[in-house]
């Protein structure tokens, strides 16, 4: 089993930003459903938590711009790690996530191994 | 209560408050000679009552003769009583004898420090519950080893290891301190929790002897609900859950002390004082931040004391189950989970997401499937509840498997009858 980082980035930023507070709000069964059945599996490392949508934005020359985040239009809205077999068996993972559907994008990172 | 259940009986409620109080007064070093008089006590009752009549006050009599036992031990000790009176926790008098403190506070005084005592990081979790049983519940090393499905050798060794490394550690048997209790307590639930659990869902037969183990478990979470420094919002939850539990107790075992599954119990023998208990303390938990597995667990126990199904009802439990599984992973849990999922999603998705699960060791992972198998697909249904049926040794499970099965391949019955559901914990 390899641990698997799985961001879920979405538009905080635009004004028809998708998924739109409406939709946000409509997955949040879906989406405990899609966690409990990660966890079920015993495939959950870390479950996510609810980010700040404000944040901060850290460049060079000690500029901090606060968030939304101006320059990065898919922003971070959900972070999650899980335990798979391979990447095959992770993407199926991620294949669940229902904002998927209204535009998110989810980002699927293998741990490696430390040295 | 006959004669050869009362001794049983008072050696579960009794042994470990005598051990508890001598332990305290004579500190963590002299722990056997603790267990020694208690023990000896215990053996003069088997003798004495075996041969004349029962005590008119059996407790009473184990008092009297633990107290002259240890006023005999320590005069023929002086050597003892000496190196003892250095840490002596009672005002003894000068000049006068030690007599062995049994009131009830002094009892529940000493078990509060025995708790905290026993699970003292200094020991794993692991040794910290095996030895938790065994000086606070008087559980045999037998009963232990049943309870964690290992053998007799290797609670044994457990057991006198952790002794021995709270010895050397020289831990003191006292009043738990207010950081003490907060690096300790999730140990003390864990282990009131368990000792709760080997009573209501063991498959012994000895319905006595389990309810004493979960009304032990019940007291002993009471004493830290009554000590203020211990009054926290997962002990409520604790006992919030443990309530509701015990609520079905006598619902769940009919007279020949099988189970009675719970879509099968007779909720006008479900006690409502009990639930209405668990529904106060429940309301007592929901303070503070921390949102612990007991507080979720009792809220799943708290759905369960509403017998009819509403889409609220499942859904709630659902919801529960999906946050108790982010918090611990527990192949029962996923179990409950899914099949929560039944009910409120619907069983195409339900086994969609049970056949990931894998859990083909588990007798009630195949009974789920065939559960959810039914009315859609009755052939697979029937395999699946074999397939149970050839996992489990319980003979309760094996009836209702049979039942199933029966129900599946009999064309006259109506095919829209619930499969009976097998999970445990209700």
């Amino acid at each position: 089993m390899n641990e698997f980082l799985l961001v879920i980035h979405r538009d905080l930023t635009s004004k028809d930003a998708s998924p739109s507070p409406e939709q946000m709000q409509a997955s949040i069964k879906p989406f405990q459903d899609w966690i409990g059945g990660i966890a079920a599996q015993n495939k959950l490392v870390s479950p996510p938590k609810r980010w700040d949508a404000g944040g901060r934005v850290i460049k060079q020359n000690n500029t901090v711009l606060n968030g939304p985040y101006a320059e990065i239009k898919e922003s971070v809205g959900g972070l999650l790690m899980i335990r798979a077999a391979d990447y095959d068996e992770a993407v199926e993972i991620a294949q669940g996530c229902p904002v998927l559907k209204w535009g998110a994008v989810v980002e699927v990172r293998m741990a490696m191994p430390t040295v | 209560m006959d004669e050869s259940e009362l001794l049983p009986h008072l050696f579960r409620t009794e042994y470990r408050k005598l051990v508890s109080v001598l332990c305290y007064l004579f500190g963590i070093e002299h722990i056997e000679i603790a267990e020694d008089i208690v023990s000896d006590t215990f053996l003069s009752a088997t003798e004495l009552w075996s041969l004349n009549q029962i005590p008119e006050n059996p407790t009473g009599w184990l008092y009297t003769v633990a107290k002259n036992k240890t006023k005999n031990y320590l005069k023929r000790n002086a050597l003892f009583e000496q190196k003892l009176s250095a840490d002596i926790k009672y005002n003894t008098p000068k000049g006068e004898e030690i007599d062995l403190d049994l009131s009830t506070k002094n009892i529940a005084d000493s078990q509060l420090a025995m708790i905290f005592t026993v699970c003292n990081p200094h020991i794993s979790s692991e040794s910290q519950i095996s030895l938790a049983l065994n000086l606070l519940c008087g559980f045999g090393i037998q009963e232990i080893a049943d309870a964690f499905l290992t053998n007799k050798d290797v609670i044994y060794k457990r057991v006198n290891r952790a002794k021995s490394a709270l010895k050397e550690a020289r831990i003191k048997i006292e009043q738990p301190t207010i950081s003490e209790i907060n690096n300790r307590l999730e140990t003390v639930l864990t282990t009131l929790y368990l000792l709760f659990s080997e009573g209501y869902f063991s498959t012994a037969q000895n319905v006595l002897l389990r309810k004493d183990l979960c009304a032990e478990a019940m007291r002993l979470t009471y004493l830290l609900i009554e000590n203020e420094a211990t009054n926290k919002p997962a002990v409520n939850a604790l006992f919030a859950l443990m309530s509701f539990h015990a609520s079905r107790f006598d619902a769940r075992t009919d007279e020949q002390g099988e189970i009675i599954l719970y879509q099968d119990q007779d909720e006008t023998r479900w006690n409502q004082e009990l639930i209405e208990q668990g529904t106060y303390y429940l309301n007592q938990a929901s303070t503070g931040d921390q949102l612990t597995k007991y507080h979720l667990e009792a809220g799943i126990a708290y759905w369960h004391t509403h017998k009819e199904d509403s889409p609220e009802k499942w859904e709630s439990i659902l919801q529960l189950y999906n946050q108790l599984l982010m918090l611990e992973y527990s192949p029962l849990a996923a179990l409950n989970r899914t099949f929560a999922l039944a009910k409120a999603n619907g069983k195409e998705e339900a086994i969609r997401e049970a056949e990931k699960l894998k859990l083909i060791d588990n007798h009630y992972y195949y009974s789920l499937l065939g559960y959810l198998y039914t009315d859609l697909d009755n052939a697979k249904a029937v395999r699946h509840f074999e397939k149970a049926l050839s996992l489990t040794s319980s003979h309760a499970v094996k009836i209702a498997l049979a039942k199933n099965i029966d129900r599946l391949m009999s064309p006259a019955n109506p095919q829209t009858q619930l499969a009976h559901v097998l999970l445990p914990r209700h």
